[in-house]
């Protein structure tokens, strides 16, 4: 069991960190373009006027900074230690604070939108898909099985503008940005958490509208092909509730690869997180990142990517990992 | 070829309805070659004009007609997605392929890279690599950026179509004959999972297209072309909600939306006429 389920797991899981991490090392110093010129020809289109020795002093800062200096190999390995003792360096706009800091500052923010959409698209979507297996011919079922499915396919962002302009300007019912009511007092009172769940609610509606497709999907083709298994045909014969038949029979089976699911689509549904972010200016993550852009903050971009990376992947891991307690088979192989 | 479009224009309404629309905006784009406007020039027409005889769509803020700014967005939109999921296509087709095929250390090894692609959270990469190249982005350049990193989970699905492929008999017959690996492969066995890669190339370019727009939002992509994603740009740079400049907003948001479902109906109607069991339930019917 450990042997054949847990270090394959765990040896992926390295894998995937230190290709990812190695991707944001090797990216900027593949591509044509380099930062440390970008940043400053961005200096220089604001208008300052600098002589070639303050320019060449400055590159050499950047360069430094930015772990631009030295052999190829030694900037790796630089690189590598300094991720090991967390220092992502800091933040060029809003010098000398660490990126790290910025990152922890919004992540609550991200992390909420996450767990509340994905938990609520989990549930409403493996509800339905159990529905429209077990009810085959109701119309109702199949009517929302069509609206689920026409939804699915659209961009987080699209949705996310959509919602935006019918919810916040032609309905004004919710607030068009931030997180919290400017004035309202962040702390533990209930005006406090209803101003907050006001806030959330366009940004965690947009991204249940789509995630709910793919676990509806699934558990729909998973379930249907459980009905025509022997033991559910048995199960009818012998004349058991329907209810029984439905829970203890077909969905108790069908719920398993939805847990597969979560490991597989933590990676998008975070990328979806960050686009809900940016439309509904969510003081999370996708925010952080997209005035980042704007300002051309790369280190903070990077930051971003190296947490994402590592965050993605321990999410999966942890699945993973839990995953044998849920599915007997995998348990006993 | 020409038959199975047809049968399954008339038996299934999924399969018309995309194939409808696909057509529709592909006929859009070629006559949008015909424009009689530079797509670059602004104050080429009036600005802030309501639709008319004259400008069906309207103009927009920046004097551009609205309805031929859209075509051409139209074109450049579906362009990049082509240029996108061939690019992928073919990293998926060799990857799964030879890896499938080969098997061994080497499969596990390609695997292992291709499992990491799947799980890494490609969008914050993607951005990583348009902010670099933000001065020299253009077209082509964002569809090889995009399609570099769509080929993973399309890879793991034609290796294991190959799996099966390898254990059946000609496919011995045509080692035994001396055909080397590549050759095997590719006159082999591509042909076989040929239908599953058109299947692909169309869910492809439904997240290439939604990429496309979620760069160009974050001004990661050259704003002077007018793709679907540029024009939501404008528009709402231009602020045109709170204007209510409806018919600037909504037009690409409406081809966005659109297009894209019309390529997912495709693609669901062709993965379910691929999948054999599905196929002998529509004969049955008739």
């Amino acid at each position: 069991m450990l042997k054949k389920y847990y270090i394959p797991r765990l040896i992926q899981y390295f894998t995937v960190l230190f290709i990812g991490v190695t991707l944001v090392f090797v990216i900027p110093r593949l591509l044509p373009s380099n930062p440390v010129e970008h940043q400053l020809s961005r200096m220089m289109a604001q208008g300052q006027y600098l002589d070639p020795s303050a320019i060449q002093a400055i590159r050499e800062t950047l360069e430094q900074l930015y772990g631009l200096k030295g052999g190829i190999f030694e900037q790796y390995v630089d690189y590598f230690k300094r991720l090991f003792t967390g220092d992502l360096g800091p933040s060029f706009t809003q010098f000398p604070t660490p990126v790290t800091t910025l990152i922890r500052q919004s992540l609550p923010w991200t992390l909420g939108l996450l767990l509340a959409s994905l938990s609520i698209s989990w549930i409403v979507g493996t509800v339905l898909g159990g529905i429209r297996v077990s009810f085959p011919r109701s119309k109702l079922a199949r009517l929302i099985e069509l609206l689920i499915m026409g939804v699915r396919p659209i961009p987080y962002y699209i949705v996310a503008l959509v919602l935006l302009i019918l919810f916040a300007f032609l309905w004004p019912i919710f607030p068009m940005s931030g997180g919290y009511r400017m004035g309202v007092k962040p702390g533990f009172n209930l005006p406090f958490i209803l101003d907050l769940l006001r806030h959330a609610f366009l940004p965690i509606l947009s991204m249940v509208i789509i995630e709910i497709g793919g676990w509806f999907l699934q558990m729909r083709n998973v379930a249907s092909n459980i009905v025509e298994e022997d033991y559910v045909v048995y199960a009818e014969a012998s004349g058991l509730p329907k209810a029984k038949i439905i829970f203890m029979y077909i969905v108790r089976n069908a719920i398993i690869p939805q847990i597969t699911g979560f490991a597989l689509n933590i990676g998008f549904i975070f990328g979806g997180a960050l686009i809900t972010e940016i439309v509904f200016a969510y003081p999370g993550m996708g925010y952080l990142l997209y005035s980042a852009i704007l300002a051309g903050d790369y280190n903070l971009i990077m930051g971003i990517n190296i947490f994402s990376i590592v965050g993605v992947s321990t999410a999966m891991l942890i699945v993973d990992l839990i995953y044998p307690l849920l599915d007997p088979r995998v348990r006993y192989q | 070829m020409f038959r199975v479009i047809r049968d399954l224009y008339r038996n299934d309404g999924r399969f018309a309805f995309g194939f409808t629309v696909l057509v529709f905006f592909v006929v859009i784009s070629f006559v949008s070659l015909l424009s009689p406007y530079d797509m670059r020039a602004w104050n080429a027409v009036p600005r802030d004009l309501r639709p008319s005889s004259k400008y069906p769509l309207g103009t927009n803020s920046i004097g551009q007609d609205i309805m031929w700014q859209a075509m051409v967005a139209t074109k450049n939109s579906l362009l990049l997605g082509v240029i996108a999921a061939t690019i992928s296509r073919v990293i998926a087709i060799v990857v799964g392929l030879l890896s499938g095929y080969k098997g061994g250390l080497f499969d596990r090894i390609v695997m292992v890279l291709t499992d990491s692609f799947i799980i890494l959270p490609m969008f914050p990469i993607l951005i990583l690599i348009a902010t670099i190249l933000r001065s020299s982005l253009n077209m082509v350049v964002l569809g090889v950026v995009i399609g570099l990193f769509g080929w993973a989970w399309d890879a793991r699905l034609f290796r294991s179509q190959i799996l099966s492929l390898k254990e059946r008999e000609f496919t011995r017959t045509a080692v035994f004959s001396g055909l080397g690996t590549f050759k095997i492969v590719l006159t082999e066995h591509l042909p076989y999972i040929i239908p599953l890669v058109m299947s692909t190339v169309i869910n492809n370019m439904i997240w290439v297209i939604g990429m496309e727009v979620t760069l160009s939002q974050l001004g990661l992509s050259n704003l002077n072309t007018p793709t679907i994603g540029t024009m939501i740009y404008w528009a709402l740079q231009y602020q045109a909600i709170f204007l209510e400049r409806w018919n600037w907003i909504l037009t690409p948001v409406t081809i966005c939306v659109a297009l894209i479902l019309g390529l997912y109906m495709l693609s669901t109607s062709i993965s379910e006429y691929l999948d054999p069991r599905t196929r002998l339930q529509m004969i049955r019917k008739g």
